[in-house]
């Protein structure tokens, strides 16, 4: 057992790598200055067991059974030695003997010897049975726990406001979400145990020496101390030859990825040779280091493995000198030599799994900062009335931060069954307005109401089911495109979703796909275009049958005939509904009932077109153009 | 058609893949054979332990003398560290195999891949590749270096336990191994076991892993759409799923070691009981006599002895684990670059190695292409009897939808791809009759999503002419007004731009690829808009840059934004593969089709975006 867990390690230690890694993926060095400072976050763990602690008890009684059936094993055969053999009683357990007598003493034994082999085989057997329970009770903890992990961060970074996903890099919340859970469940899982087993084996193995013979207990567990502290030591120091190699690595795979990511300007430079030679130079600093770390590590089980044969040496030598003097007894050998021998690998070991421990605190800290991160509040009552009727913006006011006013004193009314046109400039505030609607910021002055109630006492859940917002790039899920229509209204048929695809105007190009409706989109499936993405979005939303519809810009990508073929079909729809239109085009914006122009996060322009057209500004220089442009006016 | 990951599940090993990777293993032979040497003595030293205990007991134990105790620890003590210093070599020696045999396989594979030709790039993913160079190259060598290890190893250490034994007491042995046979079966069976149970936690783990990364991508959508509570809860029955496949795992993995443990205590029962008889009663015994120190060591074989096994089965699941990796590093090392150039091409122009520069004609710059047809190999045409005859420094311009054939034009032009039919001349030359680097040494190529390489400024600058001067360096980025930018930053020309060129803007990325033709300098100049367009002030530096650059040599313009192509000599515009429209900007708009409806919409988008825009400063203003 212990060669095989020694021989497998060797190998194992210098190629064990993250989950990730092995992905093929480089190791992103995700701000470690800054979570690395923290205190590991032990709290984390002991909430994250909760519920699954009696795994953790059931567990560790299993590492103590476990320990104490297999030191009996040693002793079956101490004991056919000595008092079967030999006839030798001292060295039984004082407690052990009556039994042994009271069944017919060492004759009994003689003849039937098969006894110890069955003990022998049962201790064995029931060593078996707990190491098994062991691992299984701990899988169920650490298994439990990493979907508890998983589960939380997932809601987690649901429900985080909107602000913090418009600033977080999705590359780095994944990686954290994926090997920085499997660092800590694998921590759990595989080591967790074994600093108990360690300590459990080493106090055991300590106790049962001690009762024997103290002096030989010290001569034989003489090394072990100075092999635990080799093991702390080297294992510290060997970690910066750790980080050595995966940098090379990482410096090798960034390489190559810019050198297949860039072939073409590669190729077409001609520079083939020096890419060569770059990745030549990179190559070899990665050997040259892996190897190195592979060396030292080499030297450390070649040495420690010298140190423990030595320990058993001594003991041998020693216990035959004890049984010269008759302090001693084979049995007593045969056990101490095996004791010993079994300690040396754990103990070996324990470095690696402090140095193990400190990474999984590094990730546990960085899980904490996902976790820890505030949630969207409801700032008020949470109430779910009917919001159909009157949306009135109040002198409402907005910055993203103190020293920026993104919307400044914003006041209108809109009444139910009208349509609202937004033009403004990139910048000018027309998506903020439209996203403290559905309060996906905070408003910082001001007062929003619905149908008479301030949209900060709408519960946000019913706020956001009842406005539907078609965003500037849709996000698709990567699910066919029936189920993304249908998504908010899952018990809808078939039917429902043609007839907002035809209202979209995305019913036909769908039919064209060679799956129709069960196209799958995205990364695993087709990648549509940017007009029929908004397409699919805009059918999706309308799907939710919300009284209040939002597009901001969101035909953007889509041509201007059929844009008004879309609008056209949209306001037979939405007859008692209010929609809002963010667009530059004015052949949109001049259908609407009210028409805002934002400018610097002002509204510098309010009406309707024949009004607007009439009046000095903005409004009417963008018309002009327009007008001239698609007149067949000048255009060179 | 694209190459992506499959779900490879290998069912038996196809020993012709692993022969071709251990010729890897082979090449180095100094460090193969001193692994075996190494290995050898130290699988012979770990048979002999035993039998120290066994002479400790029978000599000096059983009969309570110490004489000679002395040279026996002496001659243990030698053992220890002829051992040890067997172990060092061994590891160093295997990790230094293993090294040297990635880095082969590396080498190897990069070379190919600076090769192969376009059409594996266009249907393979750099995923994929990235995944075969690093992680399968680094888990086969992994394998080869260190399964010769584990197989050698355990296979002389089981044949060394067993022929002890039996020479020890070969009634004994044969019962006590008895049990061998059944436990060599159960052990391959359960690994065959745990292979299966690893690969559908892993395929559930990529799983979680695509779904953390819509819910993070999406989450605002999301939001907007309410779906919070309906996405956790699809979430959760993945992890549920996740969780029942990993515990499944963990069980047959934790119930491995103790059946054979289990089993294997059979044996070593029967052996104390039959060997303490043989120790009890040496006449009556079944097994005929035995001295105490022997009983110990059989013991000490018979728990030792399953451990080779155990190993030898894991190798065998690791093999078959990894099979896939195997075949799919060696198909990559077998794909063909479409196009190569003839040996007698090679011979006068060298290879990408070792150009033959002083055989090189120069380039003029008179393109011809004569009735080009081209197909990708599943029969989709893309371009259909294409003629076109540029002069030495004119400007063509390509315009049309996606997939009409513009970029099929650039990538023939520049011979990423060869015609199928017709021919394409340079100078009046077919290029074929051409090495691929005589062409592509005389090109410029900016693709206006600029990539640039990890480095210095000054490195990305100097990427198409490594011996440029820094003076020549400076004049180029000067030439393209980039210089002003390069100057604010931290360290001037010798800033590091990080990762394909993160710590730079879009528009400062796309000065800097412009500065890099500059420097070179090439006959032919391609460049391929991308659709998105950048802030109007970069804008304009960029406009003068390819002014600058269209100066003097025959330039290819995919053109997104039309305003670029204003001045170019021929505007061609391509539907299906063929042209449809080809003039100057004038007369294409005076014909009112295709090019005029394009020309009048772009127009009038960038004329609302910028009166908005100016209306904007003149509100900053007041």
């Amino acid at each position: 057992m212990k060669k095989n867990e020694k021989k497998n390690n060797k190998k194992k230690i210098p190629i064990e790598k993250t989950e990730q890694e092995q992905n093929g993926k480089k190791a992103v060095p995700v701000e470690q200055e800054k979570t690395e400072r923290k205190k590991t976050n032990w709290k984390l763990v002991r909430e994250l067991l909760q519920g699954h602690r009696r795994y953790i008890v059931y567990a560790t009684i299993s590492v103590l059974f476990a320990t104490a059936f297999s030191y009996a094993v040693p002793y079956v055969t101490s004991f056919t030695l000595d008092y079967v053999i030999q006839g030798i009683t001292t060295s039984t357990p004082k407690f052990l003997l009556p039994i042994v007598e009271s069944l017919g003493g060492r004759s009994y034994f003689v003849n039937s010897l098969f006894l110890c082999g069955i003990a022998l085989f049962l201790f064995t057997g029931l060593n078996c049975i707990f190491t098994f329970t062991r691992r299984q009770n701990i899988a169920y903890a650490s298994e439990g726990m990493a979907e508890k992990l998983r589960n939380r961060l997932y809601r987690h970074l649901e429900d985080v406001p909107y602000d913090y996903h418009k600033h977080a890099s999705t590359g780095d919340l994944v990686q954290r979400c994926t090997s920085d859970v499997d660092t800590v469940r694998r921590f759990v899982h595989l080591q967790l145990m074994e600093i108990v087993r360690t300590f459990v084996m080493f106090g055991l193995a300590a106790v049962v020496m001690f009762s024997v013979n103290v002096k030989m207990t010290l001569i034989s567990l003489a090394f072990l101390p100075f092999l635990t502290a080799s093991s702390f030591v080297y294992f510290k120091y060997v970690q910066k030859y750790f980080t050595g190699s995966d940098e090379a690595e990482g410096a090798l795979s960034t390489m190559l990825q810019e050198n297949l990511t860039g072939v073409r300007v590669v190729r077409a430079f001609g520079q083939q040779k020096s890419e060569i030679d770059k990745f030549t130079k990179l190559n070899e600093t990665y050997r040259v280091k892996t190897y190195k770390l592979i060396k030292l590590l080499g030297f450390y089980w070649g040495l420690s493995d010298s140190v423990g044969y030595i320990q058993i040496a001594l003991s041998l030598c020693m216990g035959v000198i004890g049984v010269y003097r008759g302090t001693f007894t084979l049995g007593n050998v045969a056990m101490f030599t095996t004791y010993v021998a079994m300690l040396t690998w754990p103990v070996r070991q324990l470095g690696r799994i402090l140095a193990d421990m400190g990474k999984a605190g590094v990730s546990l800290g960085r899980l904490d900062e996902i976790l820890s991160a505030p949630v969207e509040q409801e700032p008020g009552k949470a109430l779910s009335p009917d919001l159909t009727g009157d949306i009135v913006f109040d002198n409402v006011c907005f910055g993203y931060d103190r020293y920026n006013d993104v919307l400044d004193g914003v006041t209108f009314t809109v009444k139910p069954g009208q349509t609202v046109a937004i033009l403004g400039a990139t910048g000018s505030g027309k998506t903020s307005l439209v996203h403290l609607l559905q309060r996906l910021y905070p408003r910082t002055a001001g007062s929003i109401t619905i149908a008479g109630t301030d949209v900060n006492d709408i519960e946000h859940g019913h706020l956001r089911r009842n406005i539907g917002i078609v965003l500037q790039e849709p996000f698709l899920y990567s699910r066919t495109i029936m189920e993304n229509i249908r998504i908010c209204a899952p018990c809808s048929t078939e039917d429902d979703v043609y007839c907002a695809a035809r209202t979209a105007s995305v019913h036909e190009v769908i039919e064209t796909f060679e799956q129709g409706y069960e196209t799958l989109v995205g990364e695993r499936g087709v990648t549509l275009s940017g007009g029929q993405q908004q397409r699919v979005a805009i059918a999706r939303t309308l799907m939710q049958n919300a009284p209040i519809l939002i597009f901001d810009d969101s035909m953007s990508a889509v041509d201007s005939e059929t844009d008004a073929a879309i609008r056209r079909s949209l306001l037979a729809l939405n007859q008692s509904g209010i929609t809002f239109l963010i667009s530059h085009r004015i052949t949109t914006l001049r259908e609407a009932d009210m028409i805002l122009v934002l400018e610097e996060g002002r509204i510098t322009q309010q009406g309707t077109h024949a009004e607007l057209i009439r009046q000095a500004g903005l409004y009417r220089r963008i018309a002009e153009i327009q007008d001239a442009i698609s007149d067949g006016g000048d255009v060179e | 058609m694209y190459i992506e990951e499959q779900d490879f599940a290998a069912k038996k090993i196809d020993w012709n893949v692993w022969k071709r990777l251990y010729r890897y293993a082979l090449q180095h032979k100094t460090l193969f054979f001193t692994v075996i040497v190494s290995l050898v003595a130290v699988a012979l030293i770990d048979i002999a332990y035993p039998l120290f205990t066994k002479y400790a007991i029978d000599q000096f134990i059983v009969p309570k003398s110490i004489d000679g105790l002395g040279k026996f620890a002496l001659l243990y003590l030698l053992i220890i560290l002829m051992q040890s210093s067997g172990v060092i070599t061994f590891i160093t020696f295997a990790g230094k195999l293993e090294m040297a045999i990635a880095y082969t396989i590396r080498q190897d594979t990069f070379l190919r891949l600076q090769e192969l030709s376009f059409s594996f790039y266009d249907r393979t993913a750099v995923g994929y590749v990235m995944a075969r160079m690093m992680s399968d190259i680094s888990r086969l060598s992994d394998m080869i270096a260190w399964s010769l290890v584990d197989v050698l190893w355990s296979f002389l250490y089981a044949l060394g336990c067993v022929i002890t034994m039996f020479v020890l007491s070969w009634k004994l042995a044969l019962i006590s191994l008895a049990v061998l046979p059944l436990l060599g079966y159960i052990s391959v069976r359960l690994q065959k076991k745990m292979l299966k149970h690893q690969r559908e936690s892993r395929k559930l783990n990529s799983r979680i892993t695509g779904a953390f990364n819509e819910g993070i991508m999406g989450a605002v959508t999301t939001k907007t759409l309410v779906r919070e509570e309906a996405n956790a809860n699809e979430f959760n029955e993945l992890t549920g799923k996740m969780k029942q496949a990993t515990i499944k795992s963990a069980l047959v993995s934790a119930s491995f070691f103790p059946i054979i443990m289990s089993l294997g205590a059979v044996g070593t029962g029967l052996a104390l009981t039959l060997g303490g008889q043989g120790v009890l009663n040496p006449e009556t015994a079944f097994i005929g006599a035995l001295t105490a120190g022997t009983l110990v060591a059989f013991i000490s074989y018979c728990t030792q002895i399953f451990d080779p096994i155990q190993q030898l089965a894991n190798i065998l699941a690791e093999m078959l684990g990894s099979q896939a990796s195997a075949e799919r590093v060696v198909s990559l090392m077998d794909t063909q670059p479409d196009i190569k150039d003839s040996d007698e091409i090679i011979q006068k122009y060298g290879d990408i190695m070792h150009p033959h520069t002083e055989n090189w004609e120069p380039i003029t710059g008179n393109i011809t292409f004569d009735h080009v047809t081209f197909q990708y190999k599943n029969g989709e045409r893309v371009l259909d009897d294409f003629s076109l005859d540029v002069k030495a420094g004119q400007t063509i311009a390509l315009v049309g939808e996606t997939g009409a054939g513009k970029s099929t034009i650039v990538n023939l032009l520049c011979r990423f791809y060869e015609p199928t039919e017709g021919e394409i001349r340079i100078d009046g030359t077919d290029y074929r009759k051409r090495s691929q680097l005589w062409l592509q040494s005389s090109l410029g190529y900016v693709l206006q999503t600029p990539h640039l390489f990890s480095g210095t400024i000054k490195d990305n600058i100097r990427f198409g002419k490594p011996d440029a001067t820094d003076e020549e360096v400076m004049e180029a980025a000067r030439l393209v007004h980039a210089e002003p930018f390069i100057l604010q930053q931290e360290q001037g020309y010798d800033t590091e731009i990080g990762e394909s060129g993160a710590r730079l803007s879009t528009g400062q990325k796309q000065l800097l690829s412009f500065a890099r033709v500059v420097l070179k300098n090439p006959r032919i100049f391609v460049l391929d808009e991308a659709t998105s367009s950048i802030d109007t002030e970069t804008e304009q530096l960029i406009q003068n840059a390819i002014t600058h650059i269209l100066n003097n040599r025959t330039s290819f313009i995919v053109a997104h934004r039309l305003s670029t192509i204003r001045t170019a000599d021929r505007i061609l515009v391509i539907r299906n593969g063929k042209i449809q429209e080809s003039g100057t900007h004038e007369e294409l708009l005076k014909q009112r089709g295709y090019y005029y409806d394009l020309y009048t919409q772009q127009f009038c988008e960038d004329r609302t975006v910028e009166s908005l825009g100016s209306a904007k400063q003149e509100t900053a203003t007041e």
